[in-house]
């Protein structure tokens, strides 16, 4: 199982399950982050503790801390 | 039937329509207050918390309009005050019917606010913004299919062409005169089933309820807090609980989910994305890269991000500062003459003296900061109308998180070494208490520019000429150095607790609008007049109080007679100095720095040092002022004043010098900011939490700094 801090720029992934607590995972879900959402990596801050990431149209900048709670998938290069 | 007489005669009761203006943020509310012509603004707070709200009212057609402008919200959670304002004031105040706003060229995640609202079971009008926008990125909304999906008028606006704003008015009236919205929210056949089984209920034991019962099972479902407590006093309640424990697990069961508000989050989007499916048509998906994108490649790029935006941030601070004091030194002088011209038609002295060092010098202290205050709004305006706000903190927050600060903490502490008001005024751009409160304490730290006169004072005692720009640098360096040890020791301490998490939108780059922000620095400017600047008047005249009462005769007429029999005009000018002194040494404030002399010896303060300090609060600049005055040199020496320099420099030791220098850079930032400090933390409590703080620090610290001084010298 991978999770989203684990990513390298520009890798399409898809939510498998998200592992964070209440408070977090409203605000993660308000935000479009679900399950079943493909998150695109855009973009990683210096020594990768900042990450921004694409979900539908929308660009989310998160902590490394906060994209380890959310595990995801690989997407395979279909499209 | 009423007829049309009969309405107008009683406008006021039958045609007013009050609005709350919901969305998410950046949608572009302010900008549609804004787009009503002949609107009248008012500002304000929310009650109890450091939250703009904005009122606007226009009349239309027959119609009194109220709109509120409520905090952007991404969804009912009560993550920031913004939130916690919105959705408070939206279940709790009343009110006539809901625009949402939405932007239309992100409708789908835009609508999970909808269906959050959709639920609430009020009425409501969608207004479709930035369709301007849309048009030009192909996108196309079918309003009236939407409209009717939904149940809920739908109308295409754009804030920025004003195109549509009558169409939303006459829309708002429409349902204001139309009877009860039914908003069509559908969810999912294994919900919908639980709904059903909760409302049949509801119906056989004739449930007496103002909303529906379909809402009502909803808000059950949904772990309503408020509607579970009013059916849990409800004699139903013991047959009812099963079967609602029952339909939540169903319903977990069915998202393969233990948290119900994953499950309807996940229900509200597959709606929604119904929803988008059948309403919106755009022409050939251009996947290439998006403007934005293209920025953001080069602003937040990995390597250069952060010396484009130190760049930034250097000409907002040379604007600031450098552009800012010409309009202070207008000020100054203006109320330097205006003083003087009234002083001069006041002949009684005790009343001049009230009225030009207490009211106007007040008054004036106050004004003085609204040059610098509006240049740093006008660029904070800027950085987060345009976006680049987000991509700051984006940035910075891998250093400052490592110190329990968030990325935008940057911006308020840069500011501090200017100003510390306007610092703590735009700390607001901190969305959350925690990281704004801490925030807050550190931004102290920061050597404003008030205090720079006194560190150019005590360096010329002190050391060789070339010696003196290395250590101011390496003043204001310690200073922010320690400021970010206390960060940590506060996180570690009163700021204890898990991170708050850091999840952040990056919105779309846009063209700044002149008139949002210019809507914006007024908002913050009057705020600042309005509130801070009573209190700061008040506060000065204390001061002045403090350091000319009580009076003393005796020894005024005694200088006054030994002036008179002296020929010389020296040892005129030094007698004078000489009454300041004393009389200054009687006053409340000499009083005080006398009662408290022994508490500062253990930093090798004088009495005289001690007072120093104290008017130190009032503001910065005067410390170097009450020197002059005590050391008997007159009130008009400067730093460079080479009289007072070897004054210092006899009368006061090194190490003394030192610790002095060490209480200046950390204890209470003056007056006027510590009461914007007391207004943005929120209370009068933290401002004694910060005076403890900084005095237990700058004491300490000088403490040592005197005792390795002293081993020195
Ligand atoms: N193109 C376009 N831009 C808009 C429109 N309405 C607002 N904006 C821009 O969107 C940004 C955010 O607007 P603002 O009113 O601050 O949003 P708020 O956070 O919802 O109050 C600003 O830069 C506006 O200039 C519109 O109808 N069309």
């Amino acid at each position: 199982m991978h999770t989203l801090n684990e990513c390298e720029k520009a890798c399409k992934v898809r939510v498998v399950k998200l592992n964070a607590k209440t408070d977090l995972k409203q605000r993660l879900i308000s935000f479009g982050i679900m399950k079943e959402c493909v998150i695109e990596v855009l973009e990683l801050a210096p020594a990768k503790s900042t990450i921004e990431i694409k979900v539908g149209k929308m660009r989310i900048a998160l902590r490394a801390q906060e994209a380890k709670l959310i595990e995801v998938e690989k997407i395979d290069d279909e499209s | 039937m009423m007829n049309h007489e009969e309405i107008k005669s009683c406008p006021v009761i039958a045609n007013h329509i009050k609005i709350a203006l919901v969305g998410q943020p950046n949608v572009g509310k302010s900008m549609l207050i804004n787009s009503v012509s002949n609107a009248h603004l008012h500002v304000g707070n929310f009650s109890g918390v450091t939250v703009d709200k904005t009122e606007v009212l226009f009349d239309y057609k027959e119609y009194h309009f109220t709109v509120v402008d409520l905090p952007g919200t991404y969804a009912f959670t009560d993550y920031t005050i913004e939130e916690r304002v919105t959705h408070e004031y939206l279940c709790a105040e009343s009110y006539d019917l809901i625009i949402n706003v939405i932007d239309s060229t992100s409708l789908e995640k835009n609508l999970q606010l909808t269906a959050e609202l959709m639920s609430m079971s009020k009425n409501m009008v969608i207004a479709l913004n930035m369709d301007d926008e849309a048009k030009k990125e192909n996108i196309e909304i079918d309003v009236a299919y939407m409209s009717e999906l939904m149940g809920i008028p739908c109308v295409k606006v754009s804030a920025v062409t004003k195109n549509g704003i009558e169409d939303l008015l006459n829309a708002v009236i429409e349902v204001r005169e139309s009877t009860a919205q039914n908003a069509k929210l559908i969810f999912s056949e294994a919900v919908e089933e639980e709904i059903a089984t909760i409302v049949n209920y509801l119906h056989k034991h004739k449930y007496e309820a103002i909303n529906s019962y379909r809402n009502i099972a909803i808000n059950l479902l949904k772990n309503n807090k408020k509607t579970y407590e009013k059916l849990h006093d409800n004699p139903i309640w013991t047959e009812l609980q099963p079967i609602l424990i029952e339909a939540s697990k169903h319903v977990e069961l069915h998202h393969d989910s233990d948290d119900i508000k994953e499950a309807f989050a996940e229900e509200y989007a597959s709606f929604n994305r119904g929803i988008v499916a059948e309403v919106l048509y755009q022409e050939v998906k251009i996947e290439k890269k998006t403007i934005t994108e293209k920025i953001d490649s080069v602003l937040i790029h990995p390597i250069a991000g952060i010396p484009i935006f130190l760049f930034f941030m250097w000409g907002l601070f040379q604007l600031t500062f450098e552009i800012g004091s010409i309009p202070m030194d207008w000020i100054d002088a203006f109320f330097g003459w205006l003083g003087d011209t009234v002083g001069a038609t006041i002949a009684n002295d005790d009343i001049r003296s009230l009225v030009v060092d207490g009211i106007i010098a007040g008054v004036g202290a106050v004004i003085l900061f609204v040059p610098n205050i509006i240049i740093l709004f006008i660029g904070i305006a800027l950085l987060e109308s345009t976006g680049y706000m987000s991509r700051v903190a984006f940035l910075l927050d891998g250093f400052f998180h490592k110190f329990g600060m968030h990325g935008q903490s940057f911006i308020p502490l840069v500011t501090g070494f200017g100003c510390s008001i306007p610092a703590y005024m735009s700390a607001r751009i901190l969305k959350n208490d925690r990281d704004r409160l801490l925030t807050l304490f550190i931004i102290g730290f920061m050597s404003c520019g008030a205090r720079l006169p006194v560190y150019v004072l005590f360096i010329g005692a002190f050391f060789a000429p070339e010696m003196a720009g290395n250590i101011l640098f390496a003043i204001y360096i310690g200073g922010a150095m320690l400021g970010m040890i206390a960060a940590k020791i506060l996180k570690m301490t009163a700021f204890q607790g898990e991170d708050e998490p850091f999840v952040m939108e990056m919105p779309k780059y846009r063209l700044p609008s002149l008139k949002l922000i210019w809507h914006t620095v007024l908002t913050k400017t009057m705020m600042y007049l309005k509130k801070a600047g009573t209190f700061i008047a008040a506060a000065s005249m204390l001061v002045w109080f403090l350091s000319n009462y009580p009076k003393n005769l005796f020894l005024e007429n005694e200088y006054t007679s030994k002036i008179e029999a002296v020929q010389a005009e020296k040892s005129k000018i030094t007698l004078e100095n000489k009454l300041a002194e004393v009389l200054l040494e009687q006053s409340y404030l000499g009083q005080i720095g006398k009662f408290i002399e022994p508490a500062f010896a253990p930093l090798g303060f004088d009495w005289k040092m001690s007072v120093a300090l104290q008017t130190g609060l009032a503001a910065k600049e005067v410390v170097v002022s009450t020197l002059g005055v005590l050391y008997a040199l007159g009130s008009d020496v400067d730093a460079q004043n080479n009289s007072l320099i070897s004054a210092i420099s006899k009368n006061i030791s090194f190490a003394s010098a030192m610790s002095f220098i060490v209480v200046i850079m950390i204890y209470l930032p003056c007056l006027a900011a510590s009461i914007v400090f007391t207004r943005e933390a929120g209370g009068v409590k933290y401002f004694f939490y910060l005076f403890t703080f900084t005095s237990v620090i700058a004491y300490s610290m000088a403490f040592i700094t005197y005792q390795i001084a002293s081993m020195f010298s």
